[in-house]
């Protein structure tokens, strides 16, 4: 450690004012923050501090989405053998996927991260570690066929629209990851949508198989196929066709249960996404016209990505509502407004996206009301008393 | 007795080194100053000259603000030195004591006979008015307003706080002296706030005049704001007082005896103190003069000398001054070591409040907690936590950002009047974005003031 430390300090003076690579002080800060926990005191205030950061937060939220990310990456390499009709060993078809995912992931965070020095470098602030979660669910909520420069391109926008022009992390009004992919959805339509699910690259003497379809759950569901809708395991299990991270529900739990265990995640509010999303499927069940109406409201939380959703997207601290009251109701319409969007929109098969975007926006509006109503409170209680002094 | 109000937020900070219950014989120092930085707001002027010899109740300054508010020497000696900082402030009024203990006469005169002005002339005479603070604003106490109530808590929850029934034991007399005092300065009543389970002392018990109430939970169950919120919320418009049982005790002094008497006891606590235990000194004691030798040397280790508890004290130096207002001195580990992969392990000498760390798993274990920061600064991400830590009806990160936006009107709507910075420490301890609250709060109330100035 001591000598690892002296390295450090050795090749600091580089980086800080009249150094040689002055430019880049804040990306080394980055870094040996990063590698030392510096050995900073208390000024003002408390002098005693808990041992959490924005380091390990972050990090927490990271290791959560691993389950998520092996299971995604196995699972790009089963559809794929699966569309060619390939019998391969587990192994094999994790590696092919994490062949596939890789790439994305490097460019996701690379391009991410240049963007984040970049502006902490021209603001002259440490740089913040937001991105370290955003630049891995990124490549979770793409399907695998993206191309890499469109994943640079979607991440970029998102760093920079999203959350630089409001003020870094913790200001952005827009979860920047969905924001990334709602660019894409947008931008290249053809790209997020139809048969973009699973890896068909094909090499010399592969064809696919007879009858294979790439279609998602819900894509099938909107096309009024039930006879091709997966069962309920699968769904549950994840083996099938979607977006990188978001199509095992198992995997998510896990990831639900680390969030919620370290306490790190909000637990209000993913069983509040939970509970609209379930209302909301009921509400449709009453009235049920159709089949995509009638399907049980369960499950239409192992598909698409509502369970990804929920703990993963909806819980970003920054963009949810930040009060406790507003968690319930931010949730909440979340779930319903994904449901409507889902059963209801014919040009949208995923409603996941859209509604956490839209009380994204919402969230403050929500927070406005929970701190007026707090406000309210406090202003009846000085009325009493001065009714009290007068009689 | 009323019923005992229960607080469930908060957070009782597992801190090493708590102060046995055992009382050191008193040491002199000869050195002693009085610090005008410490009270908040104040302009001295200066009403004696360097080499002047003094006596226990000579004033030495006044406040610019508020002329009738007198500061005088704890003890009788010589003022030896003016201390100035930056822009010429003064920071410190050194006394070098003479160990004549001499008193000012304030008079005897029967408090049963006196009119509330002369009261306040008394205390304000004396150097005692200090003692009174006031909310809103957490400053001292304005004597040309008149409080709604007055409240005393019986007893403290910051970390490793002294136990006061040990520090009012064989002065219970003093103390009801005092409340008898207080009671004639308000039209309302005195609140007294009592632990449900460990206050067992008769001076609380048993005392007169008085309003008792119950408290149960973790700190800050002890801070006077939360007691407050809980037993008569303080509305825009209002004013009420709160003072220190040790203040209240040297109040009765002043009113049976006629002199300032500046004794008081503190506790010397933490993990960097080889045998914590309470001394009775005179206020504004030199430290060295009774923490010399009773403070661990290691090497590689800086004690951290807190006047005050870990959470809202201030540091001084190993040569500093005991604040005013202090009844505890804190000596932590300087936390200026740089640690590999710091934020990543979880070692088990970091507490947290985040169950990402063992902490949780063994809420026996008691810490030596030191003053490393662990990260910079950050902007508020976590939302949810802070209500955890100020069990009030008031919404901590939603205030704290009013005040960084300087949004007067929603500062006030807010409930800024009801909190003081120390309400705000347990907030500023758990905060991962290490966010400088009680600061923030601070230049929030004194934003506040200078509007209603």
């Amino acid at each position: 450690m001591k000598a690892l430390h002296n390295l450090v300090e050795k090749v600091k003076p580089n980086f800080e004012k009249g150094g040689k690579f002055e430019k880049l002080y804040r990306t080394f800060e980055a870094f040996e923050t990063f590698l030392f926990v510096q050995g900073n005191v208390t000024r003002k205030g408390s002098h005693i501090r808990d041992a959490m950061d924005m380091k390990r937060t972050m990090f927490h939220v990271v290791i959560a989405m691993t389950p998520v990310l092996l299971f995604g990456m196995w699972n790009v390499g089963y559809q794929h053998f699966l569309a060619i009709g390939l019998e391969v060993s587990f192994i094999d078809q994790f590696l092919h996927g994490l062949i596939r995912v890789l790439p994305l992931i490097v460019v996701s965070y690379a391009s991410g991260l240049i963007v984040e020095f970049i502006f902490a470098t021209i603001r002259n602030h440490e740089v913040n570690e937001g991105f370290l979660v955003s630049g891995l669910l990124i490549p979770l909520v793409i399907p695998v066929t993206t191309p890499l420069w469109m994943v640079a391109l979607a991440t970029v926008f998102a760093v920079i629209i999203g959350k630089e022009v409001f003020g870094g992390t913790g200001m952005n009004i827009l979860n920047p990851a969905l924001l990334a992919r709602a660019f894409l959805f947008f931008a290249y339509p053809s790209y997020l949508s139809g048969e973009v699910w699973i890896d068909t690259a094909l090499q010399e003497g592969q064809q696919l198989v007879d009858g294979f379809s790439g279609a998602t759950a819900l894509a099938v569901l909107a096309a009024g196929e039930m006879q091709y809708l997966p069962s309920a395991l699968e769904m549950f299990l994840g083996t099938i066709p979607g977006s990188i991270g978001e199509t095992s529900t198992v995997a998510v739990l896990l990831g639900a249960i680390v969030l919620i265990a370290t306490g790190v995640g909000s637990l209000r509010i993913m069983v509040s996404v939970v509970a609209g999303g379930l209302f909301m499927a009921f509400i449709f069940n009453i009235f049920a016209v159709n089949d995509f109406m009638a399907i049980p409201p369960y499950y239409h939380l192992i598909m698409g990505g509502f369970a990804f959703g929920t703990v993963f997207m909806a819980t970003d601290p920054v963009t949810a509502s930040q009060t406790g009251t507003g968690k319930y109701i931010y949730g909440f319409l979340i779930g319903v407004i994904t449901i409507l969007i889902r059963v209801v929109n014919p040009a949208y098969p995923e409603g996941m996206m859209l509604a956490i975007l839209f009380m994204n926006v919402f969230a403050p509006l929500v927070d406005h009301y929970v701190v007026a109503a707090n406000i309210k409170r406090r202003l009846r209680r000085l009325k009493s008393t001065t009714v009290n002094v007068q009689s | 007795m009323s019923k005992v109000i229960k607080i469930k937020r908060g957070l009782d900070i597992p801190m090493l080194g708590e102060a046995e219950r055992i009382l050191q014989p008193p040491l002199k120092s000869s050195e002693y100053a009085l610090r005008p930085p410490v009270f908040h707001g104040l302009v001295p002027k200066m009403l004696v000259e360097e080499g002047t010899p003094v006596k226990a109740g000579t004033p030495l300054f006044f406040d610019k603000y508020n002329e009738d508010v007198l500061y005088t020497s704890p003890v009788s000696g010589t003022y030896t030195q003016l201390v100035r900082g930056a822009k010429r402030r003064i920071m410190e009024v050194r006394i070098e004591a003479d160990g004549k203990e001499e008193y000012v006469n304030f008079g005897t005169e029967p408090l049963s006979t006196m009119s509330r002005e002369q009261i306040l002339e008394k205390l304000l005479k004396s150097g005692l008015w200090p003692a009174i603070h006031k909310r809103p604003f957490a400053i001292v106490a304005n004597p040309a307003e008149k409080p709604r109530d007055i409240f005393i808590s019986a007893f403290k929850s910051a970390p490793l706080s002294p136990d006061l029934d040990f520090v009012v034991n064989g002065r219970e007399a003093e103390f009801q002296a005092g409340l008898d005092v207080l009671a004639k300065l308000t039209d309302g009543d005195v609140h007294l706030s009592m632990h449900a389970t460990q206050n067992t002392s008769r001076a609380f018990k048993e005392a007169r005049g008085v309003k008792l109430h119950q408290f149960i939970g973790p700190h800050p169950s002890g801070n006077i704001g939360v007691q407050i919120h809980h037993i008569k919320p303080l509305n825009k418009g209002e004013v009420v007082w709160h003072v220190d049982v040790q203040d209240v005790i040297s109040m009765g002094i002043l009113f049976e005896k006629g002199i300032y008497d500046a004794h008081k006891v503190v506790a010397l606590a933490g993990p960097e103190v080889l045998n914590p235990r309470y001394y009775k000194i005179i206020n504004g004691a030199k430290l060295s003069s009774f923490a010399e030798n009773n403070i661990r040397v290691k090497k590689d280790v800086n004690p951290r000398f807190i006047s005050g508890d870990a959470l809202t004290g201030e540091k001084i130096g190993r040569d500093g001054y005991v604040g005013y207002y202090d009844d505890m001195v804190t000596v932590i580990p300087e936390g200026d070591h740089p640690e590999l992969l710091g934020w990543l392990i979880p070692t088990p000498d970091k507490h947290s409040v985040s169950r990402t760390f063992f902490s949780f798993l063994m809420p026996w274990k008691k810490y030596s907690l030191n003053t490393n920061i662990r990260s910079g600064e950050r902007p508020f991400v976590i939302t949810g936590l802070y209500e955890k830590y100020l069990p009030m009806d008031i919404m901590p990160m939603q205030l704290i950002k009013s005040v960084m936006i300087n949004d007067i009107d929603m500062m006030e709507k807010l409930g800024i009047y009801e909190v003081a910075p120390e309400d705000f420490a347990l907030c500023e301890y758990v905060c991962p974005s290490k966010i400088e609250m009680q600061t923030i709060l601070r230049d929030g109330l004194d934003v506040m003031i200078k509007e209603f100035a």
